[in-house]
């Protein structure tokens, strides 16, 4: 299967679930789809076109949060990267641990630094903050005041 | 026969890494893993939006002592991914020359600490010797044992000249001899068979589940090599074998890493005969608003870095996922059914990132002293007789 066979492949598989299509280089495609889809888009790529899970990055845009889940084919050399938006009143997300291992650590890191709830994660404990770090805190948000060390002692670390 | 939780860490006597392993053992038998990290958290993803472009790429040098080329590389990759851009030919050689240098140090550094877990401590000397040669090698192109920093966004900080380049050619020729040595030492060793054949199996399919990189995937049989299947720096300029084995064993992960040190010297080799000539570095001016991903095949597997930039001169977020991310929770797959006395080796079979950057040989420049390895194995000698002395042991 080569680069466009895939492309097209996708976009004809899930043309339902797909808002944009971002196709940057030779070697890179971000495409973003409804929050909704993750789980089956996700499972399209990583059993049927075999990319394996490279990680997910979380990203807090003021308007959203934003996480991209970044998929790599190896055997055509291309980076796939699924972006989702997320309300950043209630960030919520089906989990992709049930589907396949690779996505548990990460689903776990994104929800202690970014606050994202995945339903159906089988152990979403802290994974780098320490136990007791204060609940509902979280470093990698905006409005995070990482200076603001007193507020955080203040909540009891 | 109850159930007993042995806990190991966050302090572990081998290890210089703080890691918690919770081990449920049902008499030898491990039943369940549980790991604990963080206890080494640095917030090294939100310092990088406060440094600029240029400055992020020394902050992220120093996520691991080892990596210290990798991280900077993939970084280095996903500025220019985001323009995007190619870096002249002189610099994606000089790249591969560093990149491949810090393989064959952290492999070799594996090696010896996997020997030292086992017991087999002969390994662990002669592995550690020779990784010194490499080090001497890396000091005389980059002037740093470890940390090079060699990398900028753009190309290379620091030229290879010409007069540099037959005395590593030469450096790298002897030590060949010994790596040969080692390489068999190692693969028909019988002891090291008994303890390391069928111990601590990765199936390829939970390889590819768990989406393990590197040498932990590659010797489960899942032929993934950025190098080979991404191509980015010199390394789709040359002849070189990607090495891939079968079972999965502790056994398995040892030869693919001793393999693939000859591979490396091969590249080295290569790249430092047909260095073309040229620019070093492709000056950007500034970074437009966007994203990029840059990965790189590092010694433990896949660096992954995203960076997206807001069109300031700093990174409005950088996501930095190294290899043992991925391969540290393998250990569930891995570590079940075997013997609680296996569990270190199962558990340093994927290289998880040690910082270790001490120097061996001591120069004292100003009373113009050299102490040489001879000289050393003296000092401690008579370190020994002094303590036997003082101790009264005969």
């Amino acid at each position: 299967m080569n680069r466009e066979e895939t492309l097209e492949g996708i976009k004809d598989k899930f043309k339902d679930d797909i808002i944009e299509v971002f196709d940057k280089s030779a070697t890179r495609v971000y495409i973003e789809i409804k929050p909704e889809a993750l789980v089956r888009v996700a499972n399209y790529a990583f059993y049927d076109l075999e990319a394996r899970f490279g990680i997910a990055s979380g990203v807090d845009t003021r308007e959203h949060i934003e996480i991209l889940y970044h998929f790599i084919q190896e055997e055509v050399n291309l980076i796939i990267s699924l972006r989702v938006k997320l309300p950043k009143d209630k960030p919520e997300i089906d989990s992709l641990a049930p589907s396949f291992e690779a996505a548990n650590w990460i689903e776990r890191e994104i929800h202690e630094l970014l606050g994202v709830n995945f339903r159906g994660h089988p152990d979403l404990r802290r994974l780098l903050l320490p136990d007791a770090w204060p609940q509902g805190v979280y470093p990698l948000r905006r409005d995070y005041k990482e200076w603001d060390k007193k507020a955080i002692r203040d909540r009891g670390v | 026969m109850a159930k007993t939780i042995v806990p190991i860490g966050p302090y572990h006597p081998l290890q210089e890494e703080p890691e918690f392993f919770t081990l449920t053992v049902d008499g030898e038998k491990i039943i369940d893993i549980d790991v604990r990290v963080g206890y080494n958290h640095r917030g090294i993803e939100k310092l990088s939006e406060s440094k600029t472009f240029d400055q992020s790429t020394f902050v992220i040098e120093r996520i691991c002592g080892i990596c210290s080329t990798s991280h900077p590389f993939a970084y280095t990759r996903a500025v220019e991914d985001i323009i995007p851009m190619e870096v002249p030919e002189r610099a994606k050689f000089i790249r591969t020359i560093i990149a491949e240098g810090e393989r064959i140090h952290s492999h070799l550094l594996w090696l010896g600490l996997a020997g030292h877990f086992l017991g087999y401590n002969t390994v662990y000397m002669w592995a550690w010797k020779l990784r010194e040669e490499i080090l001497d090698a890396m000091e005389i192109l980059s002037g740093n044992r470890q940390n090079y920093a060699m990398f900028k966004p753009g190309g290379v900080r620091r030229d290879i000249k010409a007069e540099d380049i037959p005395v590593v050619l030469k450096k790298i020729d002897s030590i060949i001899p010994t790596a040969v040595m080692l390489k068999k030492a190692v693969i028909d060793d019988p002891v090291l068979h008994a303890r390391t054949k069928g111990v601590g199996i990765l199936t390829k399919e939970n390889a590819i589940n768990y989406s393990a990189l590197g040498p932990t995937a590659r010797a489960s049989g899942v032929a993934r090599d950025l190098r080979k299947n991404c191509p980015y720096g010199a390394y789709d300029r040359m002849e070189w074998d990607m090495i891939v084995t079968e079972n999965g064993d502790v056994f398995d992960k040892v030869v693919v890493r001793v393999l693939e040190l000859f591979e490396s010297i091969k590249i080295i080799k290569w790249c430092l005969n047909n260095l073309p000539k040229g620019e070093i570095d492709a000056k950007i001016k500034d970074i437009p608003p966007g994203e990029g991903i840059g990965h790189i095949e590092a010694p433990r597997g896949e660096t992954f870095h995203y960076v997206r930039s807001d069109g300031t001169n700093r990174p409005a977020r950088h996501k930095v996922r190294a290899p043992t991310f991925m391969n540290l929770p393998t250990y569930k797959a891995t570590i079940l059914g075997q013997t609680l006395s296996d569990a270190t080796i199962i558990l340093a079979a994927i290289d998880p990132c040690y910082c270790c950057t001490e120097r061996v040989a001591v120069r004292n420049i100003k009373g113009k002293k050299l102490l040489h390895g001879e000289d050393l194995v003296r000092m401690s000698q008579q370190k020994t007789e002094l303590l036997r002395k003082k101790m009264g042991v005969k």
